[in-house]
């Protein structure tokens, strides 16, 4: 570059055409470093800069820090097969014992339907068909009929459930305290989600309602339920709702522990819904008030399906705390998935130094993957969303 | 009516007005209907029950003993006097408990947060990745899991006092609790104090005449030096001056207990583990958020100004990144106070654990004691949300 640049040297031959030809070569440079290929992405993503260097060393080794010693505990150090403590507990030959699986093998009926008697379990099975039915078809977008999908996850499913679940007109009744593990947890989240919508809806519209007296009640329920923990609502379902009802109505425990969630959820839902409203433009409005539509076919129209549509990824979020917040309910006294883990894992025939941890771990996978999937739902319908507004 | 001859005559049935006061005048009747039956019902339920209503309780002896307290309590009436063990006292005690565990975990989980949402968004793809899976992990798993975790299978499983986790054998780790030296005050500390609150003072006014200063002239002072020397450096120069009138208690360990020094309870470690760990997943995420908010223009635009890249940052996007922030930040600090009713899973004595636990348990009266820690949960929600609206407003654009 330099003799590019500097003053052509002075000739003293005849004059040059043009001195500023240059008469040798340039320098060879050598090839440029790759900028695509994975050596390249290795030196832009994680050996930039001195500071670059040290963190890609540090979560190297916090990656080293947390799988080694997590594989070891539940694959390569595991016990698979056993019937008691004596297949986990430490001994001279085995100094080092991972995850006891066989314990969560041999509960794993009961971490799924709680004390539910064993000849009747065939009904709770087909409560998780409907249920993953109902799902399926109301969520997958390609599905064919979702109207009537609607119909069947909210009216078909909650009935035929209840009728399955609790007995009667031919099936043998089982009362709610024997219901536990993964069932009841899903009862819970469902039952919430399924009233929280419509009531978290009634709410959202009292809430923004040009009727003082409406609003009013409707922003102090919104606002109480937010402002205080569910594991107060809870108490209060469990302790207070008992009292305020005349003695022979008095609520099982489960009926307590769903007017809590449904409560809860309720509130928050309608914050959610709110919101939705709020983002709509007022044209909409006026539009269908032009048209001549009273303030319930305006709703049902106009605005909620188009407000509901852009909620769904804040919908589906709701549930997701839902779903976590269900395990809540052993205060009330139920036994849900991870109070049946919390009692398994002390019983004295799995008594062993891993015991707990594999119960958590088992615990942690089942949510993770529930709650994993959702958000990945959720974050789909965000996206498509976003691909349709810009469109 | 036959005078108005403009307004078109309209059955009252379909008037809009007549319409919502008599529906609201309805949806009034039955709340009233709703609370009449409720209180009659429980009236009715308690007088069975021979349960006892009012707070009269407020002031009869407790009679439980409390694992920590922040204030003098005991169970027996001996120790402080009747005052200091009461329901009242105890409510006082679990409350404080609470606040406690909740404004600690608030400064670290707001530390953590940061930091994970600023590493999701690294170039470095470990750290990022790290972060992403961080993140989801503490968000898709219930607290009450973790927080069983954290105590059942991480605390509890620390060794015992005898084999305990030592640092210089001033800092003891074992499955009682965090043990750590005490500070204790000699008898001219006051004046470090005294001079600590006057270098803050003075800090506060040299902030002011600063800006005062950088606004009429342009030129900068080293405000954050100053800040450091007036707040620590000139406290710890009169602390050293006056001899440094501190000793240590440190923690002493037999070989089956341990005492002295300040201890914190396993239950407490894990319960603000747990906290601190959860809330952090949820701002990484409204951190994350918040920056990517800031329009890549607004970088740009400082740069083409010739602003150099580390007062980009404090002056362009984080500013206008912390309007975004602001608002669910102020939602996760509320969900971390109320989380941390889940106490009563680790056996920690905040305010749900001792009042609407035990409290309960002892007096019956479930309407008085659920609606005291309601009202309370409801006050802490109300100021901090009022708070943190008020600071909104002031970081929040200022539109002409």
């Amino acid at each position: 570059m330099t003799d590019m640049t500097a003053p052509p040297p002075p000739s003293s031959r005849q004059p040059a055409p043009a001195a500023y030809i240059r008469h040798n070569a340039a320098e060879v440079l050598p090839p440029p470093m790759a900028v695509s290929g994975p050596m390249a992405w290795i030196r832009d993503n994680l050996i930039s800069s001195p500071f670059n260097v040290a963190m890609t060393l540090l979560s190297a080794f916090l990656l080293y820090w947390i799988f080694v010693p997590l594989l070891s505990f539940g694959v390569f150090n595991a016990v698979w097969n056993g019937t008691d403590r004596e297949a986990c507990i430490i001994t001279a030959a085995r100094p080092t014992v991972g995850a006891c699986w066989p314990f969560v093998f041999e509960r794993f009926q009961y971490f799924v339907y709680g004390s539910y008697p064993v000849e009747e379990r065939w009904r709770p099975t087909i409560f998780f068909v409907l249920l993953i039915i109902s799902i399926v078809w109301v969520m997958r977008l390609t599905a064919p009929r979702r109207d009537i999908g609607m119909l069947f996850a909210f009216v078909f499913t909650p009935l035929v459930s209840w009728w399955l679940l609790s007995g009667g007109w031919g099936l043998r009744p089982v009362p709610t305290n024997l219901w536990g593990g993964i069932l009841i947890s899903m009862i819970v989240a469902s039952v919430g989600i399924v009233f929280s919508l419509p009531f978290g809806i009634l709410l959202a519209l009292g809430r923004r309602s040009k009727m003082p007296i409406v609003k009013l009640f409707s922003v102090a329920l919104i606002e109480f339920v937010r402002g205080v923990p569910f594991i107060t609502v809870l108490f209060m379902a469990s302790n207070m709702l008992p009292l305020f009802v005349p003695e022979q109505y008095a609520p099982d425990k489960l009926m307590r522990a769903l007017i809590a969630a449904v409560i809860f959820a309720s509130a928050y839902m309608a914050e959610v819904v709110r919101a939705g409203l709020q983002a709509l433009p007022k044209g909409q409005y006026e539009g269908a008030m032009a048209m001549g539509l009273g303030y319930w076919q305006m709703m049902r129209l106009i605005i909620l399906p188009q407000a509901l549509k852009v909620t769904i990824p804040n919908i589906v979020n709701t549930y997701i705390g839902l779903f976590k917040d269900t395990t809540l309910v052993v205060v009330v006294g139920l036994f849900d998935f991870l109070k049946t883990i919390e009692a398994s894992r002390i019983d004295p025939k799995w008594a062993a130094p891993t015991t707990s941890a594999t119960g958590y771990l088992f615990a942690a996978i089942f949510y993770f993957i529930c709650c994993y999937l959702m958000s990945r739902y959720a974050k789909a319908t965000e996206e498509r969303l976003a691909k349709a507004d810009k469109r | 009516m036959r005078g108005e001859v403009q307004k078109p005559k309209v059955s009252p049935l379909y008037d809009p007005k007549v319409r919502s006061i008599f529906f609201q005048v309805a949806l009034c009747l039955f709340i009233f209907w709703l609370f009449y039956e409720a209180y009659s019902n429980a009236v009715d339920n308690l007088r069975r029950a021979k349960i006892a209503s009012g707070l009269g309780f407020w002031d009869s002896a407790a009679g439980f003993p409390i694992s920590q307290s922040l204030i003098r309590y005991s169970e027996d009436p001996s120790v402080f006097g009747a005052a200091f063990s009461s329901y009242g006292r105890a409510f006082w005690v679990g409350l404080l408990n609470t606040l406690l565990v909740a404004g600690i975990g608030i400064v670290l989980a707001t530390i953590l947060g940061f930091s994970v949402g600023v590493a999701r968004l690294s170039k470095n793809y470990l750290v990022a990745k790290i972060a992403y899976w961080y993140v989801e992990i503490v968000r898709n798993l219930p607290l009450l899991l973790q927080l069983l975790f954290w105590y059942n299978a991480v605390v509890k499983a620390l060794p015992a006092v005898v084999d305990s986790l030592a640092f210089r054998q001033s800092i003891f780790l074992n499955n009682r609790g965090l043990f750590v030296p005490a500070p204790i005050t000699g008898d001219t500390f006051w004046i470090t104090g005294i001079v600590f609150w006057l270098g803050v003072l003075g800090a506060l006014f040299y902030r002011s005449y600063a800006k005062k200063k950088q606004e009429k002239t342009g030129e900068q002072s080293p405000v954050l030096m100053m800040t450091l020397g007036l707040v620590f450096g000139l406290p710890f120069l009169v602390f050293a001056l006056s001899g440094f009138p501190m000793t240590f208690e440190y923690p002493s360990a037999t070989r089956f207990n341990i005492g002295g020094g300040i201890s914190v309870q396993p239950e407490f470690l894990a319960l603000l583990f747990g906290l601190v760990i959860y809330t952090a997943g949820f701002i990484a995420e409204a951190v994350r958020a918040g920056i990517l908010a800031v329009s890549k223009g607004q970088t740009e635009a400082a740069m083409a100004l010739g602003i150099k890249p580390k007062l980009t940052l404090n002056l362009v996007v984080i500013p206008q990144a912390l309007r975004v922030i602001i608002p669910p930040l102020t939602s996760h600090y509320l969900n971390l106070t109320k989380n941390s009713s889940l106490a009563v899973f680790v056996g920690y004595p905040d305010l749900v654990n001792i009042f609407t636990g035990t409290v309960l348990n002892q007096t019956g009266q479930a309407i008085e004691v659920v609606a005291i820690t309601m009202l309370v949960y409801l006050t802490i929600s109300l100021t901090t949300s009022m708070f943190m609206n008020w600071y909104n407003t002031r970081k929040a654009l200022v539109e002409r």
